[in-house]
């Protein structure tokens, strides 16, 4: 009997997290109870992308999207949908406006306005099946590089005008060609999977989703340089991605897609994986081809570049797990179709991870040239809670933040840089009018700080300097010279430090004195945070007015700060007060005030 | 096995597309069988496994047939609505086997209601 229902559930990090596991079991036990098993069949793919709804699932033929599903939906579905054929309405998604949208993909801006070159396969495939890969055309692209000669590929990949989507943006293909020509016995591919930006998860989701497009990427890669082993640095903490990539290896192998004489070529490729313990420095290449030999992972001095002498002093060719995922695309369609895609200068498309305060967080795939506005209203849904937009951080912590005028700029590598922000490997970070710009700098400097490997003075001394300014700031101890010692610190270390780890260390505290100064001012002159978001600098006091006594703020003060009689106006003692914040949220009658801290001094 | 030709990488291409065919998306039509207590035991279980048998034999994969309950129409049964494209939904009744046969045949094939078939939605 032919199948009635196909139906993929997404199993990427986010909804596994989110309880998709206990969802898919609840839905298997319901369909074997109704004897539906031999006519619907249940897929785990990849990250369909929309993190925010999960767990989800999309239900064929009808492609009825389910989103936030729980274990106890399982019986109204199998039972309404897949019996009756009635789509249960409740847990459909609903836009903004509370339209009904059933059809997610195909009627949601969030994945209509999407372009998927390196995220094709995510939710559509089976991660654990070659077969499925290969049904959409998985490992022809490597047959038809191995047709051609390896020069052939380089000029492809050139010619396509694909840049390194690991941060800097190096073409692609002119790294290819370097170590091409570079004169060894041999030489290797490394694949930096060491994903390390807070809050970025695309190489995470690729990994996950579609291994086999790395695999090939990097055997492709392989055969253009010459090389005959590739290794994927990836870290510890994406176990998922390490069991899936495992998979991976093992059925390509088994197919001889890996190995000796692939397609009767002759040629020989194969990829191992080495797990990385998380220092975010690793994902340094030099410091990433020092862990891989098994030392300590700390940079070292540049040049010789990789491409002369990297992994065991052979040429080594770096590159991240979106731009060898892209590669299979541009051989199979040509590198025309790639480059038609993007701007002048960044051609293609390219994967962010969407979150922070906006509502559709998740992974999202746009061409190149995308203005910043449509990312994050028109696809990401603008921001919860009626707030304002402030800014949007990308890059990581080697990046910088992008106030409100500049939403309307294109996205490409050129035009982050001139805003003193990079591309990166693809954060977004959006933050709306609660967000204090003097803490988010204080909160990447202290990942910096705590990262920093320690071998340069620059970066080892300098970015705790840095950061206990920025601590004295936010605590309202910081005088107009400590912003001056800020910059002149930056700047100091920016020229000096050895990696690329602390040549950008300081971009975040760069970026925000360039577009916030007023807020770090704000802080120092007057002693007031104006997001009312640094501790020290604000206070809460209750409206005698709006009181209630409702006692609902009392209960919630886990320092007993709050006292007051039922029905009778409650006081905040100061001193007691930690500002946690609890009594704001859990007043009904908005009673309780958040202000600046200076203002209720002068008060009292 | 290993793969060693465009050949060997078409063939698995090939099967593993099978697998796919569920997930793409919207279908051409769909056919639903009532099979509700009345609607089966009036026969409505060979009604569908004729459909679905006819629709393989005529290598349609883009017709989804779907069961429902009953549709209120217990003494026509077995009862089945067919809906190609934008058409308004059409329900015959009293469809057995060669009924089945002949919907697939001239309604899903060729295009043309079968009119003696039709359930009309007014008293006669």
């Amino acid at each position: 009997m032919p199948l009635e229902n196909t139906i993929l559930i997404c199993a990427g990090g986010g909804c596994i997290s989110a309880g998709e596991i206990s969802v898919k079991e609840a839905l298997e036990n319901e369909i074997k109870k109704y004897a539906l098993d031999g006519v619907v069949k249940v897929v785990e793919t990849g990250c369909m992308d929309a993190c925010s709804l999960g767990p989800l699932m999309v239900i064929y033929p009808e492609g009825v999207f389910y989103q936030k599903l729980k274990p106890s939906d399982a019986k109204e579905i199998v039972e309404e949908h897949l019996l009756k054929g009635r789509v249960v309405q409740r847990l459909l998604y609903k836009g903004p406006s509370g339209e009904i949208k059933p059809r997610a993909t195909e009627e949601i801006p969030f994945f209509t306005r999407q372009v998927r070159i390196a995220t094709r396969n995510l939710g559509v495939i089976d991660p654990a099946s070659i077969e499925e890969y290969i049904a959409r055309d998985g490992y022809f692209a490597l047959r038809k590089a191995l047709s051609m000669t390896p020069e052939m590929v380089i000029e492809e990949i050139k010619k396509s005008g694909l840049r390194g989507r690991g941060g800097a943006g190096f073409p692609t293909g002119l790294k290819w060609e370097l170590t091409r020509k570079s004169k060894s016995d041999e030489k290797y591919l490394i694949c930096n999977a060491d994903e390390g930006d807070p809050g970025a998860f695309m190489d995470r989701s690729m990994m996950e989703g579609d291994p086999h497009s790395l695999l090939e990427g990097m055997a492709i890669g392989g055969y253009a340089i010459g090389a005959h082993q590739g290794y994927i640095y990836v870290r510890a903490e994406y176990p998922l991605a390490i069991e899936r990539l495992k998979i991976a290896i093992k059925q390509a192998r088994e197919y001889g897609l890996l190995g000796k004489d692939i397609f009767g070529s002759g040629f020989d490729f194969d990829v191992d994986l080495r797990i990385g313990a998380g220092a975010f420095v690793c994902g340094e290449e030099t410091a990433l081809i020092q862990s891989v030999e098994g030392k300590r992972g700390q940079p070292v001095q540049k040049p010789p570049y990789p491409a002369q002498s990297g992994l065991w002093k052979k040429p080594t060719v770096i590159n991240n797990v979106e731009t060898l995922v892209d590669v299979p695309y541009i051989i199979n369609k040509g590198w025309e179709a790639f480059a038609s895609i993007g701007t002048e200068k960044s051609k293609g498309t390219k994967v962010f991870a969407l979150v922070g305060k906006v509502n559709n967080t998740g992974l999202v795939e746009v061409p190149m040239g995308t203005t910043l506005r449509e990312l994050i209203f028109d696809i990401g849904g603008g921001i919860p809670g009626g707030k304002r937009f402030k800014a949007v951080q990308t890059g990581g912590p080697s990046g910088g933040c992008i106030p409100e005028e500049y939403l309307d700029t294109p996205i490409d590598y050129e035009s982050l840089t001139s805003l003193g922000t990079i591309m990166g490997s693809g954060g977004m970070i959006v933050m709306d009018e609660d967000t204090c710009m003097v803490d988010v700098a204080r909160f990447f400097l202290q990942f910096t700080a705590d990262e920093s490997c320690g071998k340069c003075t620059p970066c080892r001394e300098g970015t705790r300097k840095m950061l206990s300014i920025l601590d004295k700031i936010v605590e309202g101890n910081g005088t107009m010279e400590d912003i001056e010692r800020l910059e002149t610190l930056a700047v100091t270390i920016k020229d000096t430090a050895l990696c690329g780890l602390g040549q950008t260390a300081p971009n975040p505290v760069l970026s925000t004195l360039r577009y916030f100064r007023d807020e770090y001012e704000a802080h120092v002159k007057e002693k007031r945070c104006p997001a009312k978001s640094c501790k020290a600098l604000i206070a809460y006091r209750i409206d005698p007015a709006k009181c209630t006594g409702c006692t609902a703020c009392a209960r919630a003060c886990p320092t007993g700060a709050i006292t007051g009689e039922v029905r009778k106006v409650h006081t905040i003692d100061q001193e007691k007060c930690i500002k946690c914040g609890s009594c704001f949220e859990v007043c009904r009658f908005d009673a309780v005030e958040k202000l600046d801290a200076v203002e209720v001094t002068a008060d009292t | 096995m290993k793969i060693k030709s465009l050949e060997d990488l078409e063939k698995i291409k090939e099967e593993g597309l099978k697998n796919l065919s569920g997930r793409q998306g919207k279908k051409r039509g769909r056919i639903t069988v009532a099979m509700g207590t009345c609607g089966i035991s009036a026969g409505a279980k060979d009604t569908l496994m004729t459909i679905i048998d006819e629709l393989d034999k005529n290598g349609i994969d883009d017709i989804a047939v779907v069961q429902s309950g009953c549709m209120g129409l217990c003494e026509v049964e077995p009862t089945v609505e067919v809906q190609i494209g934008d058409q308004e939904p059409v329900i015959y009744g009293n469809v057995g086997i060669e009924e089945a046969k002949r919907i697939v045949k001239e309604h899903v094939i060729g295009g043309r209601i079968l009119g003696d078939l039709l359930v009309k939605k007014s008293a006669q």
